[in-house]
């Protein structure tokens, strides 16, 4: 067991070494230097600016940059659409799969093209190797490439002096897509093919078991969907099992390669706004800020599913290994809990173990990680969360001292409260009013179980999968406990409009902010600044995170994850 | 707003091309020629050529004489997987893991303590291809009994086959069931039905 602990220790300090030197590639592209890799992916960056018509040297206010942003994400949307609509007639379909029921079909554009990757569907069963890779692999790419060209945006707002303009989408977007995520992309797809990930275009295997029984085994082109899956946050995995599947994640190798690739460029973006700003000293404290919220959620995960299941504890069985079901056996219970608080935390998404079967405690982390949504958070988007509770910071810390709330030297005002009262209120609701919602459908059902059968648990646990589902839409996540019953009109049409609200309310917000900010003086920092790069700021924004983040939550926390475990103890 | 929609068209086109085309030739041309076993699913075949299964996947076994795999939510369906999602305070589930036990105790004439909990819960996949080291000796006197084989040499046989930690410490120690199998197979040939 202590192995485990060493595993978990191993990989977290291994993410966090090498998003270090990540961190100054990521401002070396977006800042226009020069980088060793320039030679190959500098030409296929040129080519894609290019032949889409547009010009690099123009500059976008942040309007300009919100509707680009959003026009992009409406065409990719209407053609991922289409296509999964008409995949029964598109080539690279070796099993002759069918197309997407329309709600269904909804839900899973939504969730693609806002890098949510919640899964209605098994891949293995509902989508064709056309649909694989021209709509779920290239919105894994470019919605990722998005949501890191808004952060960019974001932070060249905050950190200019009365500046117009925050930047083009399309030049970010590219950059970030063909110089950040498709080189980390290639390497981790080798890696992973090297490991036993399927890359073929050849149909199903038939094979005859040793006892004679048919086995039919589905495979197709794995290793370059499990590699972008990972690094974009996106979490949408080639086949139902998601990341428990040995042909996604076959050894301890790739399960360390692919939880290092879930954090490593969320918290790189922490190290490129320290570079961008020119404050290291601000990275240095938001990063420990997030380090010490995640470091304890892994350490009470890995904990509590070490202890095991009571139930099984008491029949006698030895449960050496940890809590074990829903989990595989060559990565034991600690890598699986440190996978489920990372993929939560970073609004991944993907599981090597199932979520639903995770302890109470451990279930109530991942949630945390969700409600919070900006420790290290999804790539880009994460940190433009993080943003808004740090204005917040700001403005609380100054009404407790009595001085003009400013960041970086910009005074905080009214507009800028509310464009971050908005994006940060808009969460909670989301999730609270869909569970909510959700319950009243339940109890207002005669025989739910038989009429709408959504529900694979019952009790508390029940109430925490309808929980889970919202808080994942609205985190854009895509992790699910997956026993909820969730392809039907009901759960396709109410979580897809919560992903797309979910996404873009926090992205054009937080734009509109920049915007704002970057267009007043940037002031001279005094002795009389309130300044954000100190450990003690550093404190107030951990106890603001903690308090407004969880504490609305904490009522649907009692009746979930909480009376559960109570039940269970 | 005509030529904003020309850049959105023409970018989702390009990137379109661009990463679902061409990144995935490149990855399917690298496995191609440097791993062309793993590309196509580590499948295992017969000397007739006929597929046996594939390395990286479960596949059930009932016989007396083979290593039973780990218990699956979806039947060993390698086109469906997936896990149970039952919570550890469902009345199901712990009626399962006890009938399971029950089973296994039964089967192998073992007492509660000696049963790994791996062999009386499902996996993540369905199709979890290993067992630890424990839940593979609990099964030797039967797999001994019914191959009519000294229990000793299955467990030689064992060892050769366990894999430990990555580095010591990445994950956890484990055995290949489907390959342990073949490996009984090819060394004492198929064991007599009991079926």
């Amino acid at each position: 067991m202590s192995t485990q602990y060493l595993a978990v220790t191993f990989t977290i300090v291994l993410a966090v070494a090498t998003s270090v030197p990540l961190g100054r590639y990521i401002y070396d592209v977006f800042s226009g230097q020069h980088t060793w890799l320039d030679p190959i992916f500098r030409p296929i960056e040129r080519l894609v600016l290019r032949a889409s018509g547009v010009d690099a040297a123009v500059a976008q206010d942040w309007k300009r940059y919100s509707a680009s942003l959003l026009l992009s994400n409406v065409v990719m949307w209407l053609i991922g659409f289409a296509i999964l609509e008409l995949q029964g007639h598109l080539p690279l379909n070796p099993d002759h799969i069918g197309g997407m029921e329309p709600t269904q079909a909804f839900n899973t554009i939504s969730s693609f093209v806002t890098n949510t990757n919640l899964q209605h569907y098994a891949g293995e069963t509902s989508l064709s190797y056309f649909s694989q890779m021209f709509v779920i692999t290239f919105l894994q790419f470019v919605t990722a490439a998005t949501g890191v060209a808004a952060c960019v945006a974001v932070i060249r707002g905050l950190a200019g002096d009365r500046l117009t303009a925050l930047g083009n989408f399309y030049v970010d977007a590219t950059r970030a897509a063909v110089r950040l995520f498709l080189p980390l992309a290639l390497v981790v797809g080798v890696f992973l093919l090297w490991q036993g990930a399927p890359m073929t275009f050849k149909s199903a295997l038939h094979a005859t078991t040793v006892e004679g029984a048919p086995q039919t085994i589905a495979r197709g082109v794995v290793a370059a969907e499990v590699a972008i899956k990972q690094l974009g946050t996106n979490g949408g995995g080639y086949f139902n099992a998601n990341s428990a599947h040995p042909f996604e994640n076959p050894t301890p190798l790739t399960n360390l390669v692919e939880t290092w690739a879930i954090l490593v460029i969320p918290m790189a973006m922490v190290w490129a706004l320290g570079d961008f700003t020119r404050r290291r000293t601000l990275a240095v404290v938001v990063f420990t800020v997030m380090l010490a919220i995640y470091v304890p959620m892994v350490a009470i995960a890995v904990g509590q599913e070490a202890h095991g299941s009571p139930a099984i504890a008491a029949m006698g069985v030895s449960q050496t290994a940890g809590s074990m079901e829903g989990k595989e056996v060559r990565f034991g219970s600690g890598l699986s809990a440190l996978w489920a608080v990372s993929t939560t935390v970073t609004s991944n998404g993907s599981v090597n173990a199932a979520q639903d079967s995770l302890t109470p405690l451990t279930g109530l982390m991942a949630m945390i990680g969700m409600w919070l949504n900006n420790i290290f958070g999804g790539v880009g988007v994460g940190f433009l969360n993080m943003m808004i509770v740090i204005i917040v910071t700001v403005f609380i810390a100054g009404m407790m001292i009595g001085r003009t709330p400013e960041f970086l030297g910009k005074k905080v005002e009214g507009r800028e409260m509310k464009l971050a009262s908005l994006a940060l209120l808009w969460h909670p609701l989301a999730i609270l009013i869909g569970t909510a919602v959700a319950c009243a459908v339940w109890t207002s059902t005669a025989h739910p179980d038989a009429a709408l059968g959504w529900l694979h648990n019952h009790g508390p646990h029940g109430f925490s999968e309808m929980l889970y589902e919202f808080s994942s839409s609205a985190a854009n996540n895509g992790s699910g406990f997956e026993g909820l019953g969730n392809n039907t009109p009901f759960w396709n049409i109410s979580t897809g409009l919560v992903m797309l609200l979910s996404r873009y309310i926090p992205i054009v917000a937080p734009l509109a902010l920049a915007g704002s900010l970057a267009a007043k003086p940037a002031a001279p920092e005094t002795a009389g600044s309130l300044r954000a790069d100190t450990p003690t700021f550093g404190f107030t924004l951990w106890a603001v995170i903690i308090i407004l983040g969880l504490l609305m939550f904490l009522p649907v926390a009692v009746l979930g994850p909480l009376a559960e475990y109570l039940a269970l103890h | 707003m005509g030529k904003e929609l020309r850049h959105a068209v023409a970018f989702t086109a390009l990137t379109m091309l661009l990463f679902g085309g061409a990144y995935h030739g490149v990855l399917w041309v690298i496995g191609r020629v440097a791993f062309p076993a793993q590309a196509e699913g580590s499948v295992i075949r017969r000397a007739d050529g006929t597929v046996v299964g594939s390395a990286l996947v479960a596949q059930r076994f009932v016989e007396r004489g083979y290593v039973h795999s780990r218990p699956s939510a979806v039947e060993y369906d390698a086109a469906s997987t997936g896990p149970s999602n039952n919570g550890s305070a469902n009345p199901e589930q712990i009626a399962l893991e006890r009938k399971r036990l029950q089973a296994v105790m039964a089967e192998d004439d073992v007492k509660a303590a000696q049963v790994p909990s791996e062999l009386i819960t499902a996996s993540g996949s369905g199709i979890d291809p290993d067992l630890p080291l424990a839940g593979v000796d609990v099964q030797v006197s039967r797999i001994a009994a019914a191959r009519h084989v000294p229990a000793a040499r299955i467990r030689s046989l064992i060892a050769a086959h366990a894999d430990a930690p990555t580095w010591g410490f990445l994950g956890c120690a484990r055995v290949n069931v489907l390959e342990l199998n073949l490996a009984l197979n090819e060394a004492f040939g198929p064991p007599p039905t009991s079926h």
